[in-house]
């Protein structure tokens, strides 16, 4: 039966990963992002689930990775001091395969910041966080709503492509109380068994689409996992440059070569625009009574969501570079994913930047003056 | 017929052998009573899973026919919870050295035991960072000498069994290379307590701690480990003046208490009429 | 019977030391992996307590307890 609520979107969050059958919780309490823990603390025991806190973020992104290849679906939730701890782990979980979902309810920053206030303050950290190449996936919710949905969406894309995937929220996202609609049967990706082939089972090979299904620990592949770079048997094999390109370029590809199936964006408006309004999370939530006030006035306006900064869509920003002269890019930091816009644009349309820190959503008015100014 | 190999050979990756540990380094006879102490228990060697961070005692893990996780520096016992509490019916042991468990996963360490979480540790004690070189650990005895206690170590080193003790493990015992009957009864102890143990094993690493401390060969080393020791029961009796630079072994906590994953199953029996879920990432959902 | 395997041993002299019976000794010859190996000299004295199996840290060991 669909169920109707009327919830905080860090709650929205929680559901959305018992929907998803998370049944595994490690975190560390931080502002913003508490209340998810709070509520993964009372529902998993609800559905024989395991919850617990430990002595750090560190701890938390080894716990769920472990989990992970225990055969759980594992989840934790923090914001940007705590991103930062377990940027070590997370590249760990990039270069193992390992399917977790990190849930970031960004705030202001740098450093511990602005705890109670909003911020788009780790657009690139989840893209570059960890040392290293490699390709995260991230969804950036705009809603209650969207927070449940993608949290779902998360756990999908993580056993899809055996990756890290993040749900980059923010502090507005986290707290705001919206209607929530849970649907009676959600679509989930369980995880498949990996079968031997002549006795024999490659846990880090690379076929060609996709992505080799992982076994949990304890069903019998005796497999060996490492941080260290290895080869298709999982062995390390540090020195050879062959083994490391082949890795590394594998990991990378997967994620590239179906860039298309993964990355989700909302366009409106979009056919016949002078000026874009390419939004990320929650300042989308300024851009429709902007755009709508601009069209009145005869400004052809659109905008252009982006449900997943990464991979970022690139194919889809280039386009309408093409077609639109200008595009603003309304953001909670002073200035982050919009170098990628610029750089998918590639100078086909002038990108202008509404770089906003301090904590308070971009208000409608402050994109609709920019357009103004645009518009001469 | 009987294979003319060793005994613990059959629990080892062939194909991988020899291991990349030095001559004489104490890893290689850790990994082999460690499958001695198992062969005492009735644990099926199917059902461990072996976890570890980084250092030259963390590579024991990849060596084992077993499933293992080679983790980050420091942050085994966290890989481990996870695993562990994912999936309570896997026999999960921890394989860390001093670096590894007391200096960077300090925290972790105490935690874990605070939890008294189902695992059993092995900790490499080798009073040195074996991997990057030789450098001092936060285990290294007052005085001695590492590439970064060029002119000795000034400082007061932990005493590994007695902290995690006070942490609230349940089983605790110190042993060394040169006991291996005792040590493989210890680990044996610790695999079969329903609760957070940890082994001490003070080792030797006679490539870095060996060469920096007038111990050439691994002999000199193992020599000097084996009259170091003094068995708890009679410390207890002496002098602290007379133990000063001694290695206490023998047992220092067995005091079995609920662990976290009996807690964490209570908590979802009280809570939930559907059994602890485990393996979740398979099922299909309709 | 007593058998050190030549591809594992790697020299350490652990089993030397650890055997209570004093069963090896260090043969004069290094071998092509550039390792003095040992050899049971006085493999009579071995009780077979497994005491160097369990020691040697390369599990280069093997000590035949009984026979089939
Ligand atoms: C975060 C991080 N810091 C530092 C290192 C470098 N490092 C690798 S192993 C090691 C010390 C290992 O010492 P120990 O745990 O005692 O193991 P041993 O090699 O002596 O067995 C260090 C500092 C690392 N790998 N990761
Ligand atoms: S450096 Fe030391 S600890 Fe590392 S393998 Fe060599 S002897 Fe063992
Ligand atoms: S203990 Fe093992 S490795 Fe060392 S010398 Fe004896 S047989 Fe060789
Ligand atoms: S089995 Fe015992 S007595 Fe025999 S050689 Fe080995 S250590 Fe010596
Ligand atoms: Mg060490």
């Amino acid at each position: 039966m669909v169920e109707e609520r009327f919830v905080q979107g860090n709650e929205a969050c929680a559901l959305g990963a018992i929907a998803a059958n998370c049944r595994f919780f490690a975190g560390y309490p931080i502002t913003p992002s508490t209340e998810i823990a709070e509520q993964m603390s009372i529902l998993l025991p609800k559905y024989g689930g395991s919850f617990v806190q430990m002595e750090d973020e560190i701890g938390s992104a080894g716990a769920i990775i472990g989990a992970s290849w225990s055969g759980m679906k594992a989840m934790t939730a923090t914001s940007g001091p705590g991103i930062s701890l377990m940027q070590e782990n997370i590249g760990y979980g990039f270069i193992t395969e390992t399917p977790i979902v990190i849930i970031n309810v960004q705030r202001g920053s740098p450093s511990t910041g602005q705890p109670t206030m909003s911020a788009q303050a780790d657009m690139m950290q989840v893209r570059w966080g960890s040392h290293g190449d490699y390709e995260p996936i991230a969804l950036a919710p705009s809603s209650v709503q969207e927070f449940f949905d993608f949290t779902i969406k998360a756990f999908n894309l993580a056993e899809e492509y055996r990756v890290p995937v993040t749900v980059l929220a923010d502090e507005v996202v986290g707290h705001m109380r919206e209607k929530l609609i849970i649907p009676d049967k959600v679509d989930i990706v369980a995880r498949k068994r990996p079968e031997k082939v002549n006795g024999q089972y490659l846990p880090f090979d690379a076929p060609e689409d996709g992505t080799t299904p992982m076994p949990a620990f304890g069903d019998g592949f005796n497999i060996h996992v490492t941080g260290l770079t290895h080869d298709e048997r999982g062995y390390p094999d540090t020195n050879d440059p062959d083994t490391h390109n082949e890795l590394v370029e594998r990991l990378c590809n997967k994620v590239l070569m179906r860039r298309k199936d993964i990355c989700s964006v909302k366009k409106e408006n979009c056919d016949d625009a002078d000026i874009v309004i390419v939004s990320c999370g929650s300042p989308y939530c300024s851009v429709g009574a902007a755009m709508k006030k601009a069209r009145e006035e005869g400004i052809k306006v659109g905008s252009l969501k982006i449900d997943t900064p990464w991979p970022f869509p690139e194919e889809e920003i280039a386009e309408i570079a093409k077609t639109a002269s200008d595009i603003i890019v309304p953001e909670m930091n002073l200035g982050q994913l919009v170098h990628e816009v610029e750089r998918a644009a590639h100078g086909e349309a002038n990108v202008h930047l509404i770089g906003k820190i301090g904590g308070i959503l971009h208000k409608p008015d402050e994109i609709y003056d920019k357009i103004k100014e645009i518009n001469g | 017929m009987v294979e003319k190999e060793s005994p613990y050979k059959k629990y080892l990756r062939e194909e991988r052998l020899p291991h990349i540990f030095c001559p004489g380094c104490g890893n290689g006879t850790v990994m082999s009573t460690f499958f001695k102490g198992l062969e005492g228990t009735d644990i099926d060697f199917e059902n461990i899973a072996m976890v570890s961070g980084i250092g030259c005692s963390s590579r024991i893990p990849g060596y084992a026919k077993c499933d293992s996780l080679h983790t980050t520096h420091g942050r085994a016992l966290s890989f481990a919870t996870g695993l562990k509490v994912g999936n309570p019916d896997l026999d999960v042991v921890v394989f860390t050295g001093d670096g590894d468990a007391a200096s960077i996963g300090g925290n972790h360490l105490i935690h874990a035991a605070r939890r008294n979480i189902n695992l059993t540790v092995i900790c490499i004690n080798n009073n040195i960072y074996g991997m990057t070189g030789g450098q001092i650990s936060p285990t290294s005895p007052k005085g001695s000498f590492g590439t970064t206690a060029p002119y000795g170590s000034r400082d007061k080193p932990f005493n590994l069994a007695e902290l995690v003790s006070a942490a609230g493990a349940s089983y605790v015992a110190r042993w060394t290379t040169t006991h291996p009957l005792q040590l493989s009864k210890a680990i044996q102890k610790g695999l079969e307590n329903e609760g957070f143990s940890f082994i001490e094993v003070v080792s030797q690493c006679p490539t870095y701690y060996g060469r920096k401390n007038k111990m050439k060969t691994p002999l000199q080393m193992f020599e000097w480990i084996k009259e170091n020791s003094i068995n708890k029961r009679r410390a207890e009796k002496m002098e602290e003046s007379e133990l000063e630079g001694k290695i206490i072994v023998g047992e220092f906590a067995n005091k079995p208490h609920a662990a976290l994953t009996d807690n964490i199953k209570t908590l979802a029996e009280e809570n939930s009429d559907k059994p602890l879920a485990i393996k979740s990432a398979f099922e299909e959902l309709d | 019977m007593i058998i050190i395997d030549s591809k594992l041993c790697k020299g350490c002299d652990i089993c030397i030391a650890t055997c209570p019976k004093k069963v090896y000794s260090k043969s004069d010859k290094v071998n092509t992996k550039n390792v003095y190996l040992p050899f049971p000299e006085n493999e009579e004295g071995c009780t077979k307590c497994g005491l160097c199996e369990v020691s040697c840290p390369d599990q280069a060991i093997y000590v035949e307890k009984e026979v089939e």
